[in-house]
């Protein structure tokens, strides 16, 4: 028997700001909630489910932190399931979410994914102990630039590209009212002269740390008709993983997230990704990711990636924009993030993306990624129903 | 629901030797030999199993993003389709059966783990709590159980006596669960929090368990006599304690209506319950009269490795049917302060 087909039918954001001191962490998830149940014109009665998505519970200080929102999420009597997979998470939690209704569990769930991260310092949250190696990360980035220097060595890009990619997600993000940076008097050269933090990564080549919260409604092709603004409709979903540290494992181009794609793209029918695809929101926490990306989901051959960069390809008025939300180097609640991209690119199929719409499309790629980049998940959207 | 759309089965259970403490042994030493014995028990490897998911707690092992660390000890390579829940593993595999109704997958590797011995378990779960108006005050698992089996007394529902017996029938039954770590006649001892006593309290210790799912024929080739999943439910309810009626649990009674437990007897039943006074609120709300067998296996009281202990419920239920020891077995797991989270499923084997 067939899949139900997953059609998105409601999304809301926070305004994500780097501290929310006026809502506690229920209040911050209801806020998103209730926009997403406004945008799909249902209320609280219509959910069968709740599927609810965070990074590590450290972050806030509250253990299972699901239990305590049930109240606020309108869960009680209802399934509630706490999802975790690290960065990925957002997108892993959207993908349980749309399973259910696939699966014809439930009709029309809601997910949600937040991250309160003003309650405690995620830089240092993160300053996970290696074994084997010298305890000296102090951050993600500490993590990941050594893999970035061997981006930059193996492909012999120049030492600009990672801040064309922030200088246009921060450009991108003063489109998008939900953004957590609106920095008005960006210049490519101030990002350039931006402090060095993990070489080569610079301050404004990294992600902000933000509180915020996403949430969608997901419905079956009953509920999709009932809609009163367009679907977005699932095409394709996966979730991929590999270990953090093995020998060989491939630190630039991690094999799970490029399995991750060819599996969605087979799902979606996509053979050709960059023909195919009319807008992308990626996981790029710094800027370099943007490239490397680009070849590990088969946007550009293996070394090639900086120059769709170089070349504005991924512009907001390039033929593939990447990112136009502003990404995760413009609003990192990281729990959230990945589901803000599955949402953004929801909302670029349904043409409600507002200022950073782009014109026409109607397929587009979700991407989040997480741990030691080695957890993916990925869904393509499109503004047609899936076909069969 | 109306009956699942295709049918899947427990094919594959296995767990580990539940112990006070494992400080020889990380969590990923802990979780593979588990791994590796359940995928023997089906003829399986790594590469056979069609989705993985997990369930475990950051809070417990004390970092951040434990669950990487133990993915080490599946052989994720090459990559695999993979997920993770933040809960009892019984949730874990809830996403897995769901992730196979889809028909994504056709098996799947479903596995848990908790060690509660580096730390306080008691103070830990305080953490669960909402986090400004309960959290503060830090009141820990077993006091917020005994006010549950206070309002049992109560209400007329149970005795210290009731609760006593109890704790020596799941002890007596754990003498035949070599994994059991409290086994045999134990002394009630003295109240903990009043009015539970030492034998109305689940062991702390640590361990891990493990499932395979399967499909169809997928689910006969690897298993003699499948536990096919007839229909698995969850629900939660409200999280103040002040707003339930803690005698009752509305939503594991939900939870089992929606599974299709009540239309037919079930003969066994494998209750997440870790305190005495928790098994006399499951049973009513579930209905079981004396012709059921609560929990065989001895159940939470003889071993309750947090964050493992409901999908130990599934695997020993799906055993019992596997063995041929039951032919329709209802499991339970639950999580959340007083049972506020509660999962069931109903496991039937072919007639025989």
């Amino acid at each position: 028997m067939s899949k139900e087909p997953v059609a998105v039918v409601g999304i809301g954001q926070t305004r994500h700001v780097a501290a929310r001191r006026d809502v506690s962490i229920a209040g911050l998830v209801r806020e998103a909630a209730l926009r997403a149940l406004a945008d799909a014109e249902l209320t609280w009665a219509d959910i069968d489910a709740v599927v609810i998505g965070k990074a590590p519970d450290f972050f806030e200080g509250v253990m299972m932190p699901e239990l305590y929102l049930a109240d606020a999420l309108g869960a009680v009597g209802k399934p509630m399931l706490r999802v975790h997979t690290a960065g990925s998470v957002g997108g892993s939690t959207a993908l349980v979410a749309a399973n259910l209704v696939a699966a014809r569990v439930h009709r029309t769930v809601l997910t949600l994914a937040f991250e309160k991260q003003s309650e405690s310092n995620a830089m240092w949250g993160l300053s996970l102990p290696v074994p084997f190696q010298q305890p000296l990360l102090a951050g993600a980035g500490g993590f990941f630039a050594p893999h970035v220097r061997a981006y930059m060595r193996r492909t012999g890009a120049p030492d600009t590209v990672g801040s064309l990619v922030a200088y246009k997600d921060r450009r991108n993000a003063l489109k998008n009212p939900y953004a957590h940076l609106h920095e008005h008097d960006i210049t490519l050269e101030k990002v350039q002269a931006s402090p060095m933090l993990w070489d080569p990564i610079r301050y404004s080549e990294t992600c902000p740390s933000s509180d915020g919260a996403c949430a969608m409604v997901l419905t079956d092709r009953a509920g999709a008709d009932r809609a009163p603004r367009p679907a977005a409709w699932v095409h394709g979903g996966a979730m991929r993983s590999e270990p953090t540290l093995f020998a060989g494992k491939d630190f630039v181009s991690p094999r799970a997230g490029s399995d991750c794609a060819a599996d969605v793209y087979r799902q979606a029918g996509i053979t050709d990704p960059r023909r195919q695809i009319d807008a992308v929101e990626m996981y790029v926490p710094f800027s370099w990711y943007e490239p490397m990306w680009l070849e590990n989901l088969g946007f550009a051959a293996e070394g090639e990636g900086w120059k769709l960069t170089e070349a504005g390809v991924t512009e907001l008025d390039g033929d593939l924009p990447v990112n136009p939300s502003g990404g995760v180097l413009s609003t990192n609640p990281i729990g959230a993030s990945g589901m803000i991209r599955f949402a953004e690119a929801a909302l670029q199929v349904r043409g409600e993306a507002g200022e950073h719409q782009i014109d026409g499309a109607r397929r587009a790629l979700g991407h989040a990624y997480g741990g030691g980049a080695q957890f993916f998940s990925m869904w393509l959207v499109g503004s047609a129903p899936p076909a069969g | 629901m109306s009956a699942p759309l295709r049918d899947v089965a427990i094919v594959a259970f296995a767990q580990s030797d539940h112990r006070r403490r494992t400080d020889d042994l990380s969590e990923v030493e802990m979780v593979m030999p588990v791994l590796h014995e359940v995928l023997r028990r089906t003829g399986c490897e790594t590469s056979d199993i069609g989705f993985t998911c997990s369930g475990s707690s950051d809070y417990l092992a004390g970092r951040a993003f434990s669950f990487t660390m133990a993915l080490d000890g599946v052989g994720a390579w090459p990559p695999i389709s993979e997920s993770h829940v933040e809960a009892d593993g019984a949730w874990a595999l809830y996403e897995a059966w769901v992730k196979l109704l889809t028909g994504e997958a056709d098996t799947a590797l479903v596995y848990a783990y908790g060690k509660s011995s580096p730390g306080s378990v008691r103070d830990v779960l305080t953490r669960q709590l909402d986090p400004y108006y309960l959290a503060p005050l830090w009141p820990d698992s077993v006091a917020l159980a005994a006010l549950q089996a206070q309002a049992l007394v109560d209400a007329g529902h149970t005795d210290e006596a009731a609760l006593a017996s109890i704790a020596a029938r799941r002890r007596a039954d754990a003498s035949a669960n070599p994994h059991a770590q409290l086994t045999g006649a134990r002394p009630q001892g003295d109240h903990v929090v009043a009015p539970l006593r030492t034998g109305d309290c689940p062991p702390i210790g640590d361990g891990a368990a493990a499932v395979i799912l399967a499909a169809g024929d997928r689910a006969r080739e690897l298993c003699e006599r499948p536990a096919w999943i007839r229909g698995m439910d969850h629900r939660i309810e409200a999280h103040s304690l002040g707003v339930r009626d803690l005698t009752d649990s509305p939503s594991t009674r939900l939870a089992a209506e929606r599974a299709g437990a009540f239309a037919r007897p079930v003969d066994t039943a494998e209750l997440h319950a870790p305190f005495t006074s928790q098994e006399v609120v499951l049973t009513r709300a579930l209905g079981l009269g004396d012709e059921v067998r609560v929990n065989p296996s001895g159940g939470a009281l003889a071993a309750n490795p947090v964050m493992a202990a409901g999908l130990i419920r599934l695997g020993e239920a799906a055993a019992a049917v596997h063995r041929g020891d039951s032919d329709r077995a209802l499991a339970h797991a639950t999580s959340g302060p007083c049972l506020q989270q509660n999962l069931v499923a109903v496991l039937e084997g072919d007639p025989r």
